[in-house]
């Protein structure tokens, strides 16, 4: 089991680096999709198949694999972009900064005091280079779009130290927590649209002159 | 204490039925005097039987979180007490008059709501026997006091200076805060230490408590550099809440300083030489600055500062006596600080009182424009000039007595054998300096707005209402009495001493002892008696019509009233004295040549710490947040969560640098 594990987390963070460095957003959104796909099965392998862990799993494939990239792909359709043209920081920079984050983390870990059981595996690393990936989306990507997509790589960061708590956290928490995000792509979408129509793009930086 | 109790919740029924009056009903205002004046009395009451009783009353009821509500009326709390409510009483008296409700139903309701509140708290704090109720009090003080402050909120100065009295009084509260937590979990929640119990060896924070508290009820009392608050607020104040303001509410700073000290057995000697030398400081300093003011409540306030520093003086006396095991200095300098907190809460009382007829009366705070008013007011003159007489520590008035308690305990440090005290002989000079300082001051006052000739001319000048004179004329006569018999008031000083200094036995047959007042008495009124003949003479051979021009008319054959002597012309000499510390600006063009120009000479005194040092550094650091805002704070939402991500960085790092 470990072994599968270890190469569902490991493909995750290769996915982290296919998003930082491709500018297509079709693209970006289906592999944000598939990674959010891999995380879902991560607590079958983990704790066996029971009641919780396939809840859990389901409602994670349902929304991370399905709902949210088809309202990622409608918002991107009804405010016609293709592509990230200007980010702030370049693709190969980005993906630089992604793999120096990745070895920071990985050394970090090793030096976290965690549980006996957790020492060795690479739950930890990956969390926090996929939370560091999606921080990243974040600070350098212009256009909404992309940091909505930030904003999910950022949660999926988060959904794999849920995992390892999902003995210890009640199913109604893990549930609350994908509500939540459901609702809040929810919104983004319906921003990104208000954006656009206001200022004829999605690039974030005409909301400075709201700032004050 | 029930009693006790009971006047407190009466104050605050008074100030809350004075609400529905806001639109102009007569039968809320009076139902909230009479129920703040019964408040008042039960008050008094409670405290005299309560200093009747042999055993300080208390009383303790449970709270919540295992805090206890509990009071204590011992003696130290009954010195204050007393002049709170004698003063806060005649203030609801001359409130009445001051602003009629009919005027302005709103302002006067506004007042009247919070004016027993900001009583009941002071009256609250002054009980309180721990430090949760002590704050409690402390902060219904404070915030009574600011909204009595900006209650003619419509002007800008008004506003400003609120503001300063917010900052001040929160930045004492945070400290006092401090202040109770470093004091230890039994002193905040269940009682204070009793006097003397505590040994500053032993208790781990007794310095640094001390400094806080020094700073904290420093800030409230005014002590020179602290004071910055307290000109400003005074002077915004309508004049009966600057009365309670400088009579009551700032000696609560001094309730606090001595209460604090008490808890003490011997307190270290460097705690009595710096509370002498704050009190010299305050006490020349401010009587400086009030030479040179040129607005009337502006110059009581500034001698409210110099009052609390003849105050710190007999404190700074009491403590250095207790440290060296004195009791004769410690007796005289603490019946004598205790006894100038109650006169000059009766005297500043009397002098803001009399001081608002005359604003009331001439709708301005300048000096420069009055001139000639005992002719128009002399009831009013009459007061002020016994509120000054006080001030200034001349006999047969009450200042007199305390200031001579304090220099008997003085002088008792160069009595041999004479021990490691002799400096405080020095605080004698000082003493004197400024008490010759107020009556140069009072000279300025009385002489410029009740004497000489109007300098603006006013007809609707009147005497001040019979409910303001009343209320002027209790205080003045609780003057004269604590002037010409102070052996009655020997009593309540010793209940006083003997508490701060943690003794079961009374220090009444020591105190008087030490400070034969029969003599006073016999001085005083033989002074009365010749003044009264003076009078009597003067009546009698006055046949002679003497004829009345322009003062200091110079021999000019037609003065104008403005050429007399202006509140600048009359200080400019000790202003230049001061100038290395006033700062003053003076404004001078001379008259020169056949065919002068026009002269003018004005000046302008800004205060020293806040104007020329707390306001230009606090605008310095606005400026550079400014600045800074502008840097950092770019309106691009990556950035922020670059700050975001880093301080989790940071955050990380140290858990691991600190976990191992």
């Amino acid at each position: 089991m470990t072994n599968v594990t270890s190469s569902l987390l490991l493909a995750v963070i290769l996915l982290n680096f296919f998003i930082l460095g491709t500018s297509r957003l079709g693209a970006c959104i289906r592999v944000v999709a598939l990674q959010g796909a891999l995380l879902s099965l991560l607590p079958l392998f983990l704790y066996g198949v029971n009641i919780h862990s396939l809840l859990l799993s389901a409602g994670a494939l349902l929304l991370k694999g399905w709902i949210i990239p088809w309202l990622l792909f409608r918002a991107i359709r009804q405010v016609k972009i293709r592509r990230e043209i200007e980010p702030r920081i370049g693709y190969i920079t980005s993906l630089m900064l992604g793999a120096l984050t990745t070895a920071i983390a990985f050394i970090f870990a090793d030096r976290l005091p965690l549980q006996p059981e957790h020492m060795q595996s690479l739950f930890i690393p990956a969390a926090l280079s996929t939370l560091a990936a999606g921080f990243l989306m974040l600070i350098t990507r212009r256009k909404a779009i992309t940091q909505v997509l930030g904003y999910l790589i950022f949660e999926n960061g988060i959904f794999i130290f849920g995992v390892l708590l999902t003995e210890a956290m009640p199913l109604m928490v893990e549930t609350g927590v994908l509500l939540d995000l459901l609702v809040a792509i929810f919104v983004m979408g319906i921003v990104m649209n208000h954006i656009n129509r206001e200022y004829s793009s999605i690039n974030t930086e005409h909301l400075c002159l709201l700032k004050e | 204490m029930i009693p006790f109790c009971a006047s407190l919740i009466l104050l605050l029924l008074s100030g809350l039925s004075a609400i529905p009056g806001r639109r102009g009903s007569s039968f809320w205002d009076r139902l909230s005097l009479v129920l703040g004046m019964a408040g008042v009395l039960l008050g008094l009451g409670a405290t005299i039987f309560a200093l009747l009783e042999p055993r300080p009353p208390a009383l303790s009821l449970p709270w919540s979180g295992g805090a206890v509500f509990s009071l204590r009326l011992d003696g130290l709390a009954a010195v204050f007490l007393l002049p709170a409510f004698l003063l806060g009483g005649c203030g609801l008296l001359y409130g009445t008059g001051y602003l009629p409700h009919a005027g302005q139903p709103g302002r006067s309701t506004w007042i009247r709501t919070f004016y027993p509140l900001l009583l009941a708290g002071i009256a609250l704090l002054l009980v309180a026997d721990n430090g949760l109720v002590f704050l409690i009090g402390w902060e219904i003080m404070a915030m009574a006091g600011y909204l009595l402050v900006v209650s003619e909120r419509d002007r800008d100065e008004v506003q400003q200076a609120g503001l300063i009295y917010l900052a001040a009084t929160h930045a004492a509260t945070l400290v006092l805060l401090g202040m109770f937590a470093l004091l230890g979990e039994e002193a905040c929640l269940t009682a204070l230490p009793a006097a003397g119990s505590l040994n500053v060896a032993t208790v781990p924070f007794a310095q640094a408590v001390f400094l806080l508290a020094l700073f904290g009820f420093g800030c409230k009392a005014g002590i020179m550099p602290l004071h910055i608050w307290l000109p400003g607020a005074h002077a915004a104040a309508p004049s009966h809440v600057s009365a309670l303001m400088s009579g009551i509410m700032i000696k609560t700073g001094i309730y606090g300083i001595l209460r604090i000290t008490s808890f003490f057995q011997v307190p270290p000697p460097w705690w009595g030489w710096l509370i002498l030398t704050l009190g010299v400081a305050s006490g020349i300093i401010g009587v400086a600055f009030a030479i040179a003011q040129h607005d009337i409540k502006r110059l009581l306030a500034y001698h409210s500062i110099e009052n609390i520093g003849i105050i710190l003086i007999g404190a700074g006396c009491a403590l250095l006596g207790r440290s060296f095991d004195l009791p004769a200095i410690a007796t005289l300098g603490m019946a004598g600080a205790l006894l100038h907190v109650i006169n000059h809460g009766l005297f500043k009382g009397l002098l803001f009182l009399s001081a608002g007829s005359v604003i009331h009366a001439t709708g301005t705070r300048r000096m420069t424009a009055y001139g000639g008013l005992i002719r128009q007011m002399p009831l009013t003159a009459l007061f002020f000039l016994g509120g000054a007489i006080a001030i200034c520590g001349l006999p047969p008035l009450n200042g007199f007595v305390s200031e001579w308690l304090v220099y008997l305990g003085l002088f008792q440090a160069g009595l041999p054998p004479t021990g490691p005290l002799l400096a405080m002989l020095l605080a004698i000079p000082a003493l004197a300096m400024i008490g010759g300082l107020a009556l140069l001051c009072f000279a300025k006052v009385f002489g410029l707005s009740f004497l000489g000739t109007a300098r603006t001319k006013r007809d609707t000048i009147h005497e001040a209402p019979p409910s303001m004179l009343a209320a002027m004329g209790v205080l003045l006569a609780a003057c004269l009495w604590i002037g010409l018999a102070p052996l009655t008031v020997l009593p309540l000083l010793s209940r006083g001493t003997s508490q701060w200094l943690g003794q079961t036995a009374l220090s009444e047959p020591l105190l008087t002892a030490l400070a034969p007042a029969e003599y006073i008495s016999g001085a005083a009124m033989l002074l009365m008696l010749c003044l009264a003949l003076l009078v009597l003479a003067v009546r009698r051979g006055g046949k002679k019509a003497i004829p009345r021009t322009e003062t200091w008319g110079c021999g000019y054959r037609n003065p104008l009233p403005r050429a007399q002597y202006s509140t600048s012309s009359f200080a400019e000499m000790i202003m230049h004295l001061f100038n290395w510390n006033l700062r003053t600006r003076f404004h001078r063009e001379d008259a020169n040549g056949i065919f002068p120009n026009k002269a003018s000479f004005h000046s302008h005194t800004p205060d020293t710490v806040l104007d020329n040092f707390l306001l230009p550094v606090a605008f310095a650091l606005a400026g550079f947040a400014t600045r800074l805002r502008r840097t950092i704070h770019q309106g691009i939402i990556g950035i922020y969560l670059l700050y975001t991500a880093l301080t989790l960085c940071v955050f990380l790092f140290l858990s691991i640098f600190f976990s191992r």
